[in-house]
């Protein structure tokens, strides 16, 4: 009997029809995510784009500064970045497994014919994505904290900061990707960019590779709304300990301040993503655009 | 009872011309009719831009890295084109069922591909113009073009290597099959390091810079900084006379690969039964 069998065998996932679907889903979109190709081309996939991406800001930060990587604001910079993987990975994640059942894989339809949750089938869809994400973060952190001596140790983390503040952003970024995916459902043209335009966006308002205080002013609240701000903080705190300077803008709140407004936020979106999911849902379905195949 | 007029056929090539306007057509036209696009095509790709000359802010650079990252950040339309409108195109016309239509009409398959390729070059120059255009003037980027002619001429020798380079692409990613999509992902971010798309590529040391000038882009835009930012003289690769020679000699190569490679995949394609076969 299969791993998996034997999970979904469990009293306790037999019983939730959320719990089912959501674990099915992972299993689902893990099988799609690493069945593509041989291991050699996935891990380089997982490796290669992230790092690159990273190394593009090394190399604008070490031409200007004569290679000064040493300096606090490198190390803020490098995992700003680093952590941003996950927002792509889980944003789009989520939000792409409307277009690849819609479009891809022609099995939406199917698909709501079962007694599946739809809403935890989507977030059990992403896992497989954060998944990819989560080994291209610890990858990429290693890289700097090889090449470029970042400071951090294991035993200089703040453990239960990073864990309660990854959850929670990953929480949010998951609803946010939901929120996308059903907009995703109601569309006929462009649906393929919009994930990523939002993580594009986030990239640019929510501090990851410059403090907000560079934003003009009129610029600086949107940053402010979004919780990949206050998670990227929190996260850059615990790896790099209290005694690291920080971006200005947060610098006057605590961990605990940060923590609990990252907190709200998320729960605001878990009830807003609901809502949105089954609004969209029904609009989808009245419209007659819920299994529409654009090829577009 | 009157006569059916009869239908001139195209040969030659005449219908190589034809084909290739045929192909355009659909992303030619395809700009106006819907215009939607225009947000999501260049407002938001905007954002990327933006966000990387905030970073030169933050460390205070010099004026013209500002200016390097908005003519980078245009150029990345380009290559983003190239990359999924034209390398991963037949793989996804296969999928969807019209590659049998291309190879069952008397059109020759790489008219086809020009078409891709005039088509393409005319979205992306809208959005990379869009780019250029709101990020200069937000930013106050200040251009000395010394020779306006021989800006033209480096860059539409750009175009035509790189586009060469995607219709070699788009050969070899029809055998590649579902991970033609994977590669045009994985092609994105390291090409936009070893490019230099955000900083000079003579950064990245002589011999990334020499390995990495097999893209197109890669001397493309040096030159065009070179000719657009005069302040400092140093920042060049090579000199620019170098650049469009070895521009030309990858423009000849590429687009004589892509005819070669063409023929011959299409040849094994037919042998083997894979050319329209469709895997989900």
């Amino acid at each position: 009997m299969s791993m998996m069998q034997r999970v979904m065998d469990t009293p306790l996932v037999r019983r939730s029809n959320a719990l089912r679907s959501f674990l099915t889903a992972a299993w689902l979109g893990w099988q799609i995510e690493s069945n593509w190709a041989d291991p050699f081309l996935f891990a380089v996939y997982s490796i290669a784009r992230p790092v690159g991406s990273i190394l593009i800001l090394v190399m604008m930060y070490t031409v200007i500064t004569n290679g000064a990587t040493q300096e606090p604001i490198f190390a803020y910079i490098y995992l700003g970045n680093a952590l941003y993987i996950l927002v792509g990975q889980v944003i789009s994640g989520v939000s792409w497994v409307i277009i690849d059942d819609r479009e891809h894989y022609r099995t939406l339809r199917q698909l709501h014919t079962t007694p599946m949750n739809g809403y935890f089938y989507l977030m059990g869809r992403g896992v497989a994505r954060m998944l990819v994400g989560l080994v291209s973060l610890v990858i990429t952190i290693g890289f700097g904290v090889i090449a470029f001596r970042l400071p951090i140790t294991l035993a200089g983390i703040n453990w239960p900061l990073f864990i309660a503040s990854t959850v929670l952003g990953i929480i949010s970024l998951a609803t946010i990707g939901l929120i996308i995916g059903s907009i995703t459902l109601m569309l006929a043209r462009h649906f393929w960019s919009v994930g990523d335009a939002i993580s594009g966006a986030l990239y640019l308002f929510s501090g990851a590779i410059f403090p907000l205080d560079i934003l003009p002013a009129v610029l600086r609240p949107v940053g402010f709304i979004f919780p990949v701000t206050y998670w990227l903080e929190l996260a850059r705190r615990a790896l790099l300990g209290p005694s690291h300077p920080t971006f200005p803008t947060l610098a006057a709140y605590s961990n605990e301040h940060l923590l609990l407004i990252l907190a709200v936020i998320s729960a605001v979106l878990v009830g807003f993503s609901g809502y949105i999911y089954n609004r969209a849902l029904h609009l989808a379905k009245e419209r007659g655009v819920f299994d529409m195949e654009t090829s577009h | 009872m009157a006569e059916t007029p009869r239908i001139q056929q195209a040969r030659g090539v005449r219908l190589f011309w034809y084909t290739m306007w045929a192909r355009a057509y659909p992303r030619l036209i395809g700009i106006t009719r819907e215009k939607s696009w225009l947000f999501f095509e260049t407002v938001l790709p905007l954002m990327a831009t933006i966000a990387y000359i905030f970073v030169y802010k933050a460390l205070q650079a010099p004026p013209d890295y500002v200016g390097f990252v908005v003519v980078g950040g245009a150029m990345t339309a380009f290559w983003l084109n190239v990359l999924w409108s034209m390398a991963s195109q037949l793989y996804w016309d296969k999928e969807e069922g019209n590659l049998e239509l291309y190879i069952l009409s008397p059109g020759p398959l790489m008219a086809i591909l020009l078409g891709m390729a005039v088509g393409g070059v005319f979205m992306a120059a809208f959005r990379a113009v869009i780019v250029l255009t709101v990020c200069s003037l937000l930013f106050g980027v200040v251009y000395q073009t010394g020779s306006l002619l021989l800006l033209i001429l480096i860059f539409v020798v750009t175009m035509t290597a790189l586009y060469g380079m995607g219709m070699l692409f788009a050969s070899v990613f029809l055998i590649g099959g579902r991970e033609a999509w994977h590669i045009s992902n994985l092609l994105q971010e390291p090409i936009y390091l070893v490019s230099g798309f955000y900083f000079p590529v003579k950064s990245m040391g002589f011999w990334v810079a020499t390995f990495a000038s097999i893209i197109p882009l890669t001397l493309g835009l040096d030159a065009i900084r070179q000719l657009l930012f005069t302040n400092d003289p140093t920042l060049g690769f090579l000199s620019v006379e170098l650049e469009l020679l070895i521009l030309v000699v990858l423009a000849v190569v590429f687009i004589a690969g892509a005819a070669w490679a063409l023929a011959k995949l299409e040849t094994i394609g037919r042998r083997e039964g894979r050319l329209i076969e469709r895997r989900r």
